[in-house]
C-alpha cells in the first residue's frame, strides 16, 4: 500500500474518532462554560490546521514521489509566501489567546459576594470550614494544630470563633452562589479538583491559594487531588454536594462552630478532672483498705 | 540582501547562465569564483590512541564518544521502556502484576519520565548525535578539546550509575515524580524519600557537570573550528539546532543544578529553602520558612528549555532529512535558522506556563500565556517550511522520509494541543490530566523518537558503512508510528473525561468508568511498540556484519559528514588535507547541473552541466 493512504487514514480516524468518541468532557455543573467554549475554539482551529497540514503533505507525497527522469524545483525561499505565512499564523495565535485571555480574567477576579471556603488538605484528606455570622473567616497558623483545634485557629482571632468546622471530606454548597476556595495545605503540595466544575488550583504549604467557581447543578461530585502528594495521592478524594438553599440552610444549621467545638472540649475536660478525682477517691479508698 | 544572501550560499554560482554573466562582479576564471578565504588557524594536534582501551574505551575520537554516548543513552532508554510497560500494565489491567504496590507504582513514573527525558533524550541528542556529526558537518578534525569530550562521557557514564543505582538502596528509587515537587520529595510519604532522592540529586548534578564540558565543546567547535568558507550561514540545519539547543543547555541546567544541590541540603542539613512549615503526623517538623514554589520556578527554568534542548536538534536533523530525501532544498533556509534562534530566546520566558495552577500569582497568567502562545509562530513557520520542501521535491519514500512523515504528523499533533495548554483558561481543567500526559509524549516523546529513528537509518551507512535493512525498517516504522499514534491520540480524551495522571488506580469514580477500554487499548498498543524497538536492534545486530555495503555518499547528500576519504570516517575524519566549502549544504536538482546533487565542496567551476538550452 502507498504510504500516503496509510497516512490519510490516520488523519481520517482521528476526524472519525473526534466526532464518534463516547468520551468527551464529563457534563460541566459550574459557570466555567466559558473555558469549555475557548477548548472548542481552539479545537476547530487547531484541528483545522493540523487536518490541512496533514493532507498537504499527503498530497505531496502521492504527487511528487521519486522518478528518475524529474527533478525537483529550486526554489531557495518565496519571502512573500513566508511572509503570508506568518501573519495568517499570527493572526490565528491571537485570535486563539483573546478569548482564553479574557476567560482568565474572570478567573482571576473573584467576585465580592463569593463565600469564603477554607479548604485544608493533608496527606491524605481533606477539611472544611465556613465563615460563621460574621462573615468571616479566623486566621490560622499550622503550629496552632491539635486534637483541639483540628484547624489551627488563632485564638486570639474574634473571627474564628464562629466559624463553622467541617471535619469530613465531603462538602455542602449552595446552587448559584459563587465560591471563593481558600486552599491550604499543612505538609505537602495537594489540589482541590472537581472534574464537573473545571476549576483547580494547587495547595500549597506556607501559602494560601485560591480560586472561584459558581456550582450550577444540584447533586454529588467527587473531589480528586489532582497534584502528586505522595504514595496515597490516588486515594486522596473527597466529595461536593451541591444543594438547593433550602438544603443547604438546613444543612448548615446542623454544622459545629468552633466555639461549639471548644465548649464541648470544656465540658469533656470537666468530666475528665470528675473522673480522676473520682479515680483518685477510690484509689484512696484502696489503699486506706489495704493499710 | 538576497543577492548578498545568494553569494553567502554560493547557489546561484552553478547556473551557468550566471557564471557567464558574472553576477556581482565575478567574471572570468576558475580561481576567482572558487576563491575561498585562507585558514586563520592552524590544525590542532590531535591524540591518537594505539591500544584497545585509549581507542575504544577511554577514547578522545568525538566519533567514539557520539556512540558511546548513544548505546549507554539507548540502554537507559531501554530500561525507561520497560519501566513504561511495567506502568501501562498496572493501567490497562490493575492488580495484574501481583508486585506492583502504589509505591513502585510511583518509583516506575518517575524513573521512566527522568530517564526519557534528561538520560535518553538529552544525550542522545546532543551527546550522540552532536559528538559524531559536529566535527564532521563543520569540517573539522575532532572537538576542539578531545580530552574534556572523554571526560564528559565518563561523567554521563558515573551519572547513569548513580541513577541505577537507587533501584538497589534501601527504600529503592524516588517516587516523587520526575518534576521532584518539594516538600514531598523529601518526606516520608513518598516512595524513597531517604537514599533515593538523594541519589537522584547526586546523578542529576553529575549529569549537569559532565554535560556541561560537552556542550562547551560542541559551542567552541562550531565557532572556532569551521573548516575554510563554513561560513555560519552554509551550516547545515542539524548543527544549528544542535547548537542552539546547547547555549540553551548551557544556560537552563545550572537552574536544575542549584535546584537539586538545594534540595540535598534539604534533605542533609534540614535547611529550608523549598520546605514552609509543615505537620506531619501530629508533629511540626524542623522546617520552616522556605518556598516549595521556588523549586517550580527553578525546576520549569530548566524544565522549559530542556523541551526545546530536545526539539532544536529533533527539528534540525529532520530539516536535513527532508531536504537530503526530497532531493530538494530545505524551504527558507534563513527562515529556519531565525526560527530556531528565536524559539531558542523565547524559550527561557515562558517557563510559568508549567505552574498556571501551582498556586503562584495567577496574574502571572496573562504574561506567559502570550509569550507561550507567541513562541508557537516560529514554529508553525517550520512546520510550514518542512512541508514546502517537499512540495514539488522528488520525495524518495524510503524509511527516513516515513519517519520524517510521521515525525509532521505526530509533531503538528503534539504542537497543537501545546496551544490548548499554553492558553492558560484551557489549561485549568486540563492541567494534572492524562490530556497533559498524551500532549507532552506526542510532542516530545514520539516526535523526537520519529526524528531519532530517521536519523538512525539515515547515518548508519556513514557510521558502520552498510545500510540497515529497509524491509525490517519499514515494518518498524509502521508499527512504531501507527502503534504510538494510537496510544497518545486517544490518551487526550481521557484528560477531557477528568481522569488525573499519576494514580495509581481509579477506583470506581463514575467518570472513568467509561474509559477501562480504552485503558486496555493502551497498554495493548504500549506493549506493541515497545516490543517493536526490539526489530532495529535486531536489524543493526544483523545488517553490521552482513548488510548492503553503503560505499560513499550513499544518499547522494551534500553536507561535509559524507564526504570523509574513507567510509566509516577514521580518527581524523579528512585525511591529508581538510575539506574547503564552497556552498551551502542544500544544492540539490540546480538547474543547470547534470546531477541533481552538488556536494559542498564542489567548486563552482567543477560542477557539471548539463546542456544549456539556448532559448
Amino acid at each position: 500500500m502507498h504510504p500516503g493512504i496509510i497516512f490519510f487514514l490516520v488523519i481520517l480516524g482521528s476526524v472519525l474518532f473526534h466526532i464518534f468518541t463516547p468520551w468527551y468532557w464529563t457534563d460541566i455543573a459550574s459557570n466555567w462554560g466559558g473555558m469549555d467554549d475557548t477548548i472548542t475554539l481552539t479545537f476547530w482551529v487547531g484541528g483545522g490546521v493540523f487536518i490541512a497540514v496533514c493532507l498537504f503533505m499527503i498530497y505531496c507525497v502521492f504527487k511528487f514521489s521519486y522518478k528518475k527522469d524529474r527533478k525537483a524545483e529550486y526554489q531557495p525561499e518565496d519571502k512573500k509566501l513566508e511572509k503570508i505565512l506568518t501573519w495568517a499564523t499570527t493572526l490565528g495565535v491571537a485570535a486563539l489567546l483573546a478569548p482564553g485571555l479574557f476567560i482568565w480574567n474572570q478567573y482571576v477576579s473573584v467576585p465580592k459576594n463569593a463565600l469564603h471556603v477554607d479548604v485544608m488538605a493533608w496527606q491524605w484528606g481533606w477539611q472544611y470550614r465556613l465563615p460563621g455570622e460574621d462573615g468571616k473567616l479566623g486566621t490560622t497558623q499550622v503550629i496552632n494544630i491539635n486534637d483541639n483545634n483540628p484547624f489551627g485557629i488563632n485564638l486570639d482571632d474574634p473571627n474564628g470563633k464562629d466559624d463553622v468546622l467541617i471535619q469530613s471530606d465531603v462538602i455542602n454548597l449552595e446552587t448559584n452562589r459563587p465560591v471563593k476556595i481558600l486552599l491550604r495545605s499543612v505538609d505537602v503540595l495537594h489540589n482541590w479538583y472537581v472534574p464537573q466544575f473545571r476549576a483547580k488550583m494547587d495547595a500549597v504549604p506556607g501559602i494560601v491559594t485560591y480560586y472561584w467557581f459558581e456550582p450550577n447543578k444540584v447533586g454529588e461530585y467527587e473531589v480528586l487531588c489532582a497534584e502528586y502528594c505522595g504514595v496515597g495521592h490516588y486515594a486522596m478524594r473527597g466529595g461536593v454536594e451541591v444543594q438547593s438553599k433550602e438544603d443547604y440552610n438546613k444543612w448548615l444549621s446542623e454544622q459545629e462552630t468552633f466555639k461549639d467545638l471548644i465548649a464541648k472540649q470544656e465540658i469533656m475536660e470537666l468530666e475528665n478532672k470528675k473522673i480522676v478525682k473520682n479515680n483518685n477517691f477510690l484509689l484512696n479508698k484502696e489503699i486506706y483498705k489495704e493499710e | 540582501m538576497s543577492d548578498d544572501y545568494e553569494n553567502k550560499t554560493g547557489y546561484q554560482a552553478q547556473s551557468s547562465e550566471t557564471i557567464s554573466s558574472g553576477g556581482s562582479g565575478r567574471s572570468g576564471t576558475a580561481s576567482d569564483i572558487d576563491y575561498v578565504r585562507p585558514a586563520e588557524n592552524a590544525e590542532q594536534d590531535l591524540y591518537h590512541g594505539h591500544s584497545f582501551i585509549t581507542k575504544w574505551v577511554f577514547c578522545q575520537d568525538a566519533k567514539v564518544i557520539g556512540v558511546q554516548y548513544f548505546l549507554l543513552a539507548t540502554f537507559t532508554g531501554v530500561i525507561g521502556l520497560i519501566l513504561s510497560w511495567l506502568m501501562r500494565l498496572q493501567l490497562g489491567f490493575p492488580g495484574a502484576a501481583g508486585f506492583m504496590t502504589a509505591e513502585h507504582y510511583y518509583q516506575f513514573v518517575t524513573m521512566h519520565g527522568m530517564i526519557m527525558v534528561v538520560y535518553f533524550l538529552t544525550a542522545l541528542f546532543l551527546g550522540g548525535f552532536g559528538n559524531y556529526l559536529i566535527p564532521l558537518m563543520v569540517g573539522a578534525r575532532d572537538m576542539v578539546f578531545p580530552y574534556l569530550n572523554m571526560v564528559s562521557f565518563w561523567m554521563f557514564f558515573i551519572a547513569v550509575g548513580v541513577l541505577l543505582a537507587s533501584f538497589f538502596v534501601p527504600g529503592g528509587p524516588t517516587g516523587a515524580g520526575w518534576t521532584l515537587y518539594p516538600p514531598q520529595t523529601i518526606l516520608e510519604g513518598t516512595p524513597g524519600s531517604g537514599w533515593g532522592i538523594l541519589l537522584m540529586c547526586i546523578s542529576l548534578i553529575l549529569f549537569v557537570a559532565g554535560f556541561t564540558m560537552g556542550g562547551l565543546n560542541y559551542l567552541i567547535t562550531i565557532l572556532q573550528a569551521r573548516t575554510r568558507g563554513m561560513t555560519l550561514m552554509r551550516m547545515p540545519l542539524t548543527v544549528w539546532g544542535i547548537f542552539t539547543a546547547t547555549v540553551l543547555a548551557m544556560l537552563a541546567f545550572p537552574a536544575l543544578l542549584v535546584g537539586a544541590l538545594m534540595m540535598t541540603l534539604d534533605k542533609v542539613l534540614a535547611t529550608s529553602f523549598f520546605m514552609p512549615t509543615i505537620l506531619k503526623a501530629g508533629e511540626v517538623l524542623e522546617y520552616g520558612g522556605g518556598s516549595p514554589i521556588l523549586f517550580q520556578h527553578l525546576f520549569w527554568f530548566f524544565g522549559h528549555p530542556e523541551v526545546y534542548i530536545v526539539a532544536l536538534p529533533a527539528f534540525g536533523i529532520v530539516s536535513d532529512l527532508i531536504s537530503v530525501h526530497s532531493r530538494k532544498n530545505i524551504f527558507g533556509y534563513r527562515m529556519m535558522v531565525w526560527a530556531i534562534v528565536v524559539i531558542g530566546a523565547l524559550s527561557f520566558f515562558v517557563w510559568a506556563h508549567h505552574m498556571y495552577v501551582s498556586g503562584m500569582n495567577p496574574w502571572f497568567g496573562f504574561f506567559f500565556a502570550t509569550t507561550t502562545l507567541i513562541i508557537a509562530i516560529p514554529t508553525a513557520m517550520k512546520v510550514y517550511n518542512w512541508i514546502l520542501t517537499l512540495w514539488r521535491g522528488n520525495i524518495r519514500l524510503n524509511v527516513v522520509m516515513l519517519w520524517c512523515l510521521g515525525f509532521i504528523v505526530t509533531f503538528v499533533n503534539g504542537g497543537i494541543t501545546g496551544i490548548f495548554l499554553g492558553n492558560v483558561t484551557v489549561d485549568v481543567p486540563l492541567s494534572d490530566t492524562y490530556f497533559v500526559v498524551a500532549h507532552f509524549h506526542m510532542v516530545m516523546g514520539i516526535a523526537p523518537l520519529m526524528v531519532i529513528m530517521g536519523a538512525v537509518y539515515h547515518w548508519f551507512p556513514l557510521v558502520s558503512g552498510r545500510f540497515l535493512n529497509e524491509t525490517l525498517g519499514k515494518w518498524h516504522f509502521w508499527i512504531t508510528f501507527l502503534g504510538a499514534y494510537s496510544i497518545y491520540f486517544p490518551m487526550h480524551y481521557l484528560g477531557f473525561i477528568g481522569v488525573p495522571r499519576r494514580y495509581f488506580e481509579m477506583y470506581d469514580s463514575p467518570y472513568v468508568t467509561s474509559a477501562v477500554g480504552m485503558n486496555e487499548f493502551i497498554s495493548m498498543a504500549a506493549f506493541i511498540v515497545g516490543a517493536a524497538q526490539f526489530i532495529l536492534i535486531y536489524n543493526i545486530i544483523k545488517t553490521l556484519k552482513t548488510g548492503k555495503p553503503a560505499g560513499h555518499n550513499p544518499w547522494q547528500a551534500n553536507s561535509l559528514e559524507w564526504l570523509t576519504p574513507s567510509v566509516p570516517p577514521e580518527h581524523g575524519n579528512w585525511g591529508e588535507k581538510l575539506p574547503v566549502v564552497h556552498r551551502w549544504p542544500y544544492d540539490f536538482s540546480v538547474p543547470g547541473a547534470k546531477e541533481d546533487f552538488i556536494t559542498q565542496t564542489t567548486p563552482p567551476s567543477e560542477v557539471i552541466e548539463t546542456e544549456v538550452e539556448k532559448t
